[in-house]
């Protein structure tokens, strides 16, 4: 997993809530057998209309917001299906970073696995980073290991995380090769549930 | 030794899995693991670049159904038309025959929507931890398994290890007592929770159904609150094990048999929040209040009464949630205010994990019955496995349905999520069984009203949404 620390990016606003992931990748990009590539089926149907054509309108297509790297958007962001395919095409498209009031569990979960910071704000706070990335000079910093966020205008918001979790992505660890380590842990609990449990060994036919 | 309070169903499921503790996060042994093709092709190239096994094929249970066609099964996979789903189809194939994984492949009686077969397989049983690259994991919560959908690096973790690092959720109890008016049940329970705790409002919990609502339902009815569970933001909902549950899976094909049944039994019994467990929030419903319940809107908990109007946007103080409520009015093509019965439907959808297992099939074909699909409209029944069609044709519910109108699929995700060539055309309106009705989601430019089987059905007559009370005989 690559590392996360620190961040200086453009910000863009997506002011919406409950943006699910099937907005974030529509099911067509899902046939795919690998994890790159999937920046061209990001926010699909936002980008683009039903010819094909870009949509002026929608935000990461104004050219002031090319190379975002920050998303500042509503709360719930990444309800719906548990598809990494959404984290995987965010990065791909070069977001590692998404600010909002509040996650879905999954989307998360599956941000952590991948190296993409889901960053937590109060609604306010992301309110208030939402109208200064509206703006023309709307370059947010983000720094892990100090826990906060510089806007544009030169407020700072602090952020919480888990520990652990912060501990993992400033390091990019891999999860199986840690989980691994404990392979004697998971030895001994197989062995001893096949005594208490018996019927769940008998693999059926 | 004296403990503060009693355990929850979830606390003690979780204690009988914890394996070790590393950092504050716990590995969670897991008893099942279901994959499918969509979610697993980048998990075992993963492995293999890291030279890992799979530790416990014996463990993992393999189907073919998100991107599948419901027509034309029997000519297999090489006769897939579209050639992205028919690579992903056949990279699972060939993953799992390297790993030894037990699969059922497209055509097979015993394949079907995942979160169908593992339960009729008898897979799914009660305390089970059982984790699956789709949302809607959450279904096998029914049988008071803890069960919860997984992104794809996590399938890659619970391949390699059979286990999956977790942190502990909070505990909510969902009360629902009473006994529900007819033409009332399970979706209607479930959309009834969603609207009343909002698409986030389960965020960082385990819910746990009970009350008397909850005792009297099916085994397919708690799947189907169980399967929406996620919709309301809880990762896994549960329901205790009872003899509706054991009667249920004894004598599946993957039961315990003769004296393994009985110690299993004496285990599953022990499945229950003890008096004194503590829960962090309740929520109390009334069945006798619900009404049958449809959604209006792009997200679950828009969710109305079929005898209401269309809500606006005043209805929300939230100024995004003002912006998204305009937004679902816009793409869904309706106006505040108006009943939402006006709503003339083009399609009808009965399917997906949600609703396709065979009382739903008894209950929509109870409605159709002796009846005409309105002329303007397209419907179609998917059923959730090989087996539960086999059952309803056994039952004569397929002549039902034909002779309607409908049309008689075989078994696959299909309209649920139109990754096959099942899908919505721009504009069009569909009642449908399934689980989300967020934009795009059955068909780009798709407007999707969720709905019971039953209720479904009777829109299918109608030709708009309708009250089913109106239907029932
Ligand atoms: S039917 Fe729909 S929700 Fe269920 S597993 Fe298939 S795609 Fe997912």
């Amino acid at each position: 997993m690559k590392a996360f620390t620190r961040l200086d990016a453009l910000a863009a606003p997506l002011p919406l809530a409950n943006v699910d992931t099937d907005q974030i990748i529509p099911k067509q990009f899902l046939k795919t057998v690998e994890r790159e590539g999937l920046s061209k089926g990001l926010f699909y149907d936002f980008r683009f209309d039903t010819e094909g054509r870009e949509r002026p309108d929608f935000v990461l297509n104004k050219p002031e917001y090319k190379g975002t790297g920050v998303l500042v958007t509503g709360e719930n962001f990444g309800c719906g299906s548990s598809r990494e395919h959404a984290p995987w095409a965010l990065m791909d498209y070069g977001i590692t970073c998404v600010i909002a009031p509040s996650f879905a569990d999954i989307f998360y979960n599956n941000c952590f696995q991948n190296g993409l910071l889901p960053l937590v704000l109060e609604a306010d706070e992301v309110q208030a980073l939402m109208e200064e990335a509206r703006g023309g000079n709307h370059k947010v910093s983000v720094d892990l290991e100090a826990q906060s966020v510089i806007s544009p205008s030169g407020r700072r918001f602090g952020f919480q995380i888990d520990a652990q979790r912060k501990t993992k992505m400033l390091q990019g660890l891999d999860a199986i090769g840690e989980t691994l380590m404990a392979a004697s842990d998971i030895d001994v609990y197989e062995h001893k549930r096949s005594l208490d449990q018996p019927w769940l060994d008998k693999a059926p036919h | 030794m004296q403990t503060m309070s009693g355990k929850t169903l979830y606390d003690k499921i979780w204690d009988a899995h914890l394996v070790a503790e590393q950092d504050g996060e716990a590995i969670l042994y897991i008893d099942l693991h279901l994959i499918h093709e969509v979610t697993t092709p980048q998990a075992f190239a993963g492995l293999r670049a890291h030279h890992r096994p799979v530790r416990r094929p014996d463990r993992t249970l393999a189907v073919a159904d998100h991107n599948i066609p419901t027509e034309g099964q029997g000519l297999g996979v090489g006769a897939v038309a579209d050639e992205e789903a028919r690579l992903q189809l056949q990279t699972l194939e060939q993953n799992v025959r390297d790993a030894g994984i037990e699969f059922f492949a497209m055509g097979d009686v015993r394949n079907g929507i995942v979160h169908v077969v593992g339960p009729e397989q008898g897979r799914t049983q009660p305390g089970m931890t059982i984790v699956c690259g789709d949302s809607h994991t959450s279904t096998h919560g029914a049988f008071g398994a803890l069960a919860h959908g997984i992104g794809t690096s996590e399938v890659e973790h619970v391949l390699a290890t059979q286990t999956l690092r977790q942190k502990k959720a909070k505990n909510m109890r969902v009360n629902i007592s009473g006994k529900p008016a007819p033409g009332v049940g399970a979706k209607d329970f479930a959309l009834a929770v969603i609207g009343a705790i909002g698409t986030a409002g389960g965020t960082g919990y385990v819910i746990e159904y009970a009350g008397e609502a909850i005792r009297d339902l099916s085994m397919e009815g708690r799947m189907t609150l169980c399967n929406l569970t996620i919709e309301g933001g809880a990762r896994a909902g549960l329901v205790a094990p009872d003899e509706t549950t054991f009667a249920y899976l004894l004598g599946r094909p993957a039961a315990p048999k003769a004296g393994a049944w009985d110690m299993a039994l004496r285990y599953w019994k022990t499945l229950v929040s003890d008096a004194d467990a503590h829960f962090d929030r309740e929520v109390h419903l009334n069945a006798a209040d619900i009404a049958p319940l449809v959604t209006w809107g792009t997200s679950p908990e828009d969710v109305l009464a079929v005898t209401d109007t269309v809500p606006g946007p005043d209805s929300t103080t939230s100024p995004d949630k003002q912006v998204s409520v305009q937004r679902a009015l816009d793409y869904m093509g309706l106006s505040a205010g108006q009943p939402i019965t006006e709503a003339r439907v083009d399609v009808v959808f009965i399917g997906s994990c949600t609703n396709s297992r065979i009382e739903d099939l008894r209950s929509a074909a109870s409605i159709v019955e002796g009846r005409r699909v309105a002329e303007h409209v397209r419907a179609l029944v998917v059923p959730g496995s090989g087996l539960v069609k086999a059952q309803a044709e056994a039952e004569g519910l397929d002549d039902i349905f034909r002779a309607a109108g409908f049309d008689w699929r075989e078994p696959g995700c299909s309209m649920c999520l139109g990754m096959n060539p099942d899908r919505l055309a721009p504009g069009e309106r569909c009642a449908s069984t399934s689980n989300r009705n967020f934009e795009g989601r059955q068909g780009r430019g798709g407007r999707t009203h969720l709905m019971s089987p039953a209720m479904a059905a009777a829109a299918a007559i109608a030709g708009h949404i309708v009250d089913v009370r109106a239907y029932l005989r």
